[in-house]
């Protein structure tokens, strides 16, 4: 991609394909090619559907779909479950997304972050709008004996515009099988993985450790995805 | 462009004087106080040979103080009234004719702003490539938008419109 804008990438890969997975460093980049492929379709060219793996750190839809199976295989239900999100809820792409989709059921949400990494002040604003149940936090330990989920994400380098910044916040959360001797036994503890040192190995023993399962939950929620797009359903 | 100004505040004395001062152009009036010369500068104003005349903290019955601006043949375009609607929300546009107002007209702040205003978003692919920026309006007052690409939702205040 030599300098070659998104555009032109798009208008020459969507001649080879079915359909474009698309990760992209730019916030709303998937948005954008989609605009793309829909104006090449006015333009009498077959459909192109996008699906977002990633835009900046804007969103991550598909995590937040196998985040959103995950939470219902394990409690059986969405509605009505206290959700802790733990970490960068700034620029964590993943939380951006499983915010706008808690959204849409009836639960509570405990942002747990350092005031530097909270949720950003747009969500935060939509989840007014929806009247959405949430609580700010500054400590895991404020929230663990509630909650049915703690999802945890980790602080990505890479995402922080300065790099003191990142030094101020980097292993501020970790989570260890100490600290859960005080949550719920039906408690899971999600995480997008993969992890740096925010979840101590000690907790993959625990019988609330589902992060490795959720990984794998993947699988079925992505062909599913690309299953009803694509109309995979009619040839069963 | 003070002897215009102080030209502009004697007529203000004498009711609608100050409109006809200009043979055919355009009047913007209910100017916030202070914003006349960025709505000047917006539509360009100053690199063109017509009369420009701007008026700054008039007295207003509705708002207690406005500026106001007279443009000599030159004519707004729509996109002209939305980029004015987003610094003034209330101006009003007379359109003037062989000295008479034609025309007079309120801006509206439109529902979309395609390709008016930036997005706020340094890393938005709208700021990085070249893409033409979409705003949805999802409130008028106070004036909020939110990026078509990539969400990002802020205050009207914050607006930085393309140039
Ligand atoms: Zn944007």
């Amino acid at each position: 991609m030599k300098g070659e804008t998104l555009k032109d990438t798009i208008e020459t890969v969507a001649n080879y394909v079915d359909l474009i997975v698309l990760r992209h460093p730019y916030d709303g980049a998937a948005r954008w090619a989609a605009d793309v492929t829909t104006n090449r379709m006015k333009r009498g060219h077959k459909k192109v559907p996008i699906i977002n793996g990633g835009d900046g750190k804007n969103e991550h839809p598909t995590q937040a779909m196998l985040d959103l199976y995950s939470i219902k295989k394990t409690q059986k239900r969405i509605d009505g479950l206290d959700i802790a999100i733990v970490g960068d809820l700034k620029y964590g792409r993943t939380v951006h997304s499983l915010a706008y989709a808690l959204a849409l059921y009836d639960c509570r949400i405990r942002f747990v972050a350092p005031e530097i990494l909270q949720i950003p002040e747009h969500i935060e604003a939509y989840l007014k709008r929806r009247n959405v149940k949430y609580t700010k936090h500054s400590k895991i330990e404020e929230v663990i004996s509630d909650v049915d989920i703690i999802y945890m994400t980790r602080i990505q380098k890479e995402r922080f515009p300065d790099e003191n910044e990142y030094n101020k916040v980097r292993g501020i959360f970790k989570l260890n099988r100490s600290m859960l001797s005080k949550a719920k036994t039906t408690m899971r503890v999600l995480h997008p993985l993969p992890r740096v040192d925010e979840i101590s190995v000690d907790v993959d023993e625990d019988i609330r450790a589902y992060y490795f399962e959720q990984a794998g939950n993947g699988i079925p929620v992505r062909m599913a995805l690309l299953s009803l797009i694509l109309g995979g359903e009619e040839n069963e | 462009m003070s002897e215009y100004t102080a030209n502009v505040k004697l007529n203000t004395t004498k009711k609608g004087l100050i409109v006809r001062l200009i043979k055919d152009g355009t009047v913007i009036d209910h100017i916030p106080p202070g914003k006349g010369i960025k709505i000047a500068e917006l539509l360009n104003l100053f690199n063109q040979d017509s009369v420009v005349i701007i008026g700054q903290n008039l007295e207003s019955t509705k708002y207690g103080k406005k500026d106001i601006i007279k443009v000599e043949n030159r004519f707004l375009k729509s996109e002209e009234y939305n980029k004015i609607s987003l610094i003034a929300p209330y101006a009003t546009i007379n359109i003037i004719k062989n000295y008479e107002i034609v025309e007079k007209k309120k801006v509206v702040i439109p529902d979309v702003l395609e390709d008016v205003a930036l997005c706020n978003n340094a890393n938005c692919i709208s700021n990085k490539e070249p893409v033409p920026s979409k705003l949805y309006v999802i409130s008028k007052e106070p004036l909020i938008v939110m990026c078509h690409y990539c969400g990002y939702e802020f205050s009207g205040e914050n607006i930085r419109l393309k140039t």
